[in-house]
């Protein structure tokens, strides 16, 4: 028997309710607000009874059509890198600075989905980037952790 | 309401704020052609712009990104038969047919007059039934507005979910279990933080909507192959012809734009029903109405068949602030992503925002005809042009959708972890899309969870623990009726289909 994703997913979504709601029982609330009608895990409470029966009626009841997703057309390489160059960009933004970390995520990204005109691609990281922190931090004046513009004595 | 009139025309006349609805309307222009990214995305992207702003001059500018949305997507829905937004999907019913003759120019001529003759008299309607209704809606108390909240969602649910109803029913738990995460606004006392300091303050409203809407769609494309931008290609490369209207075409016009003003008014205002379910049924309204030989010239460039819609889905975008200004309850996924954007400046809509706040209650309501007069003056003649600027390559349009989504976000926290959170939540957010699983509701509900959860505490805490508040109240117990209502009808249309 083969079970659809639409199951799978359900069944991870009645897994995270039942996880939630353990959680939720573990909220530690004040001495004197533990028998109140209403404390900080009342209403958790209540959503993950709710969230594990909506996915144990999603599992349980039969589906009218199965909806299969044709996974040999859908472009996992794409997602999967521009996902870790958006990771990158996450840990360098703070060591190596807004202008280099998107500079260089865009000029990856323009990369790896395919663009092969560089002309356009340096036009649109470098000098846009240079730009778009020119906007920020000269005219709205919105400051910018940037240790290579400091470096550069660009910025302050 | 002649004061606040002149109140709001004060501010909304300001050359900033008039600046913010030409942007807003030719930004929404843009992002609305784009098949695949639609107003909420439009509007995601601009919060953190907004966030430099007023509140009025913030609402003024989602506002006019909002209209300008649902106007681009009636141009791609006319010239290429590929409705940007679901809303404007009857549009091409015979928008498209008419460009097919040769008439595309005069297809958007009857569409912009329409939709700027719906979205004007929406907005007259609007000026007299939100004063109104927000002094009936201060009777409501914390009952009657829990019930109306979950009558919101389970609305919601219901009509986004295209015969999904228990997926839809699931992102709702979703975004409240979401929008739970954080430090308990009356005890403090830290829920789901994990001990991660970083969580404490729950997770941001804007992260969310840049995760589900700009980042998730973006990535759902490049996963999916498709190019949004060969749409605008198209666009540019058609030749329009004349945008002239004869005096039968206007006669018909003048026929079709009050009736169906009224009705996708009057859908926009109910919870969860929007421009899409309004701009159908008023076309099939407007079949019912014509004669029999106009009934046979239906989806195949009938001006009656181009103005219903058109004239619905705009004034459906008025009727859905009814809702957001007068109770603080948004009414679709739009106007929730709006209402988060207003908490985030502080300002809690609802009845009392009328008085209060009157500069935001009226300002948007008269930015709405500048809306209106842009639209229809500025951006008809320049669709051809702004469909040229639009021709950029995907290569180029979302790496930039992901920039500005992790930009704005890094720059409202200056918190890497918000970074690789909101990532997180995209790659989620792609999968669940990729199954159907509709994410209006999840923004929905992550905007009222604390609401919901504020006023089930004060129901409960008056009640002494008992749920008899849910029928204590007549104006309760009918909202939850209503519920009720709902939720039969989609198990048995669930029943009927199997």
């Amino acid at each position: 028997m083969k079970i659809s994703s639409v199951k799978i997913i359900s069944l991870l979504f009645f897994v995270l309710s039942a996880f939630y709601l353990y959680t939720a029982y573990q909220i530690q609330v004040f001495s004197f607000d533990e028998n109140a009608p209403f404390n900080a895990k009342t209403f958790p409470i209540y959503l993950g009874y709710v969230g594990m029966f909506l996915a144990g009626l999603k599992i349980i009841l039969p589906e009218k059509v199965k909806e299969e997703v044709d996974h040999t057309v859908l472009d996992y390489k794409k997602v999967i890198f521009l996902v870790i160059i958006m990771i990158f960009y996450g840990l360098t933004i703070l060591r190596a600075g807004f202008f280099l970390s998107t500079s260089f995520f865009l000029l990856f990204a323009y990369y790896f989905l395919g663009e092969r005109r560089w002309k356009l691609m340096l036009t649109f990281s470098f000098p846009f980037v240079a730009l778009f922190v020119f906007l920020l931090h000269g005219l709205l004046d919105i400051y910018l952790r940037d240790p290579f513009l400091k470096l550069l004595g660009i910025i302050g | 309401m002649i004061e606040g009139i002149l109140i709001g025309l004060n501010t909304a006349l300001s050359l900033k704020n008039i600046l913010m609805v030409v942007m807003g309307c030719f930004f929404g222009t843009i992002i609305g052609m784009l098949p695949g990214l639609g107003p909420m995305t439009a509007i995601a992207l601009m919060i953190p712009i907004t966030w430099g702003f007023d509140p009025a001059t913030g609402l003024i500018l989602m506002a006019g990104v909002y209209y300008g949305a649902v106007f681009g997507g009636s141009t791609s829905s006319i010239l290429i038969n590929a409705p940007g937004v679901p809303g404007t999907v009857a549009t091409s019913f015979d928008g498209y047919p008419m460009a097919q003759q040769g008439k595309a120019g005069k297809a958007l001529a009857i569409a912009a007059y329409s939709s700027f003759a719906g979205g004007t008299l929406a907005a007259i309607f609007l000026l007299f039934a939100a004063p109104s209704l927000s002094k009936v809606s201060l009777a409501f108390r914390s009952p009657d507005y829990f019930a109306l909240m979950v009558l919101g969602l389970t609305a919601v649910s219901a009509f986004s979910s295209k015969g999904q109803f228990l997926k839809a029913m699931m992102m709702v738990v979703l975004g409240l279990m979401l929008a739970s995460v954080g430090q308990d606004t009356l005890s403090d006392i830290p829920r789901f933080v994990f001990n991660n300091m970083n969580l404490s303050d729950g997770i941001s409203f804007v992260l969310v909507v840049m995760a589900t809407f700009a980042m998730s769609e973006a990535l759902t494309i490049i996963l999916k192959g498709t190019d949004p931008s060969r749409a605008s290609k198209a666009i540019s490369l058609t030749e329009l012809g004349s945008i002239k209207l004869d005096k039968n075409e206007t006669k018909k016009m003048l026929k079709t734009i009050p009736r169906s003003s009224v009705l996708g008014f009057l859908i926009g205002v109910l919870p969860g029903a929007g421009a899409t379910i309004a701009s159908f049924l008023a076309y099939g309204m407007e079949r019912n109405y014509v004669n029999d030989e106009e009934k046979q010239k239906f989806g195949k460039g009938s001006v009656h068949g181009l103005s219903a819609p058109e004239t619905a889905n705009n004034a459906a975008c008025s009727g859905a602030f009814v809702p957001l200004l007068t109770l603080g309850i948004p009414g679709s996924g739009t106007t929730a992503v709006m209402l988060g954007a207003l908490l985030g400046f502080g300002i809690q809509p609802g009845p009392r925002l009328y008085m209060t706040n009157p500069e935001i209650f009226w300002s948007v309501i008269m930015s709405m005809y500048i809306g209106m007069v842009v639209l229809l003056i500025l951006n008809l003649p320049l669709i051809p042009y702004i469909a040229r600027i639009l021709a950029v390559p995907r290569t180029f349009l979302i790496p930039m959708i992901l920039f500005f989504s992790v930009t704005g976000i890094y720059l409202m926290s200056f918190n890497t972890f918000d970074i690789f959170l909101m990532i997180g939540i995209a790659v989620v957010a792609t999968v669940l899309r990729l199954y159907k699983f509709p994410m209006p509701p999840l923004i929905l509900a992550f905007v009222l969870g604390g609401l919901m959860e504020e006023n089930l505490r004060r129901s409960l805490l008056i009640s002494d623990g008992s749920f008899s508040f849910l029928w204590d109240r007549p104006l309760t117990a009918i909202i939850l009726a209503f519920t009720i209502l709902i939720v039969s009808w989609q198990a048995y249309l669930s029943i009927k289909r199997s």
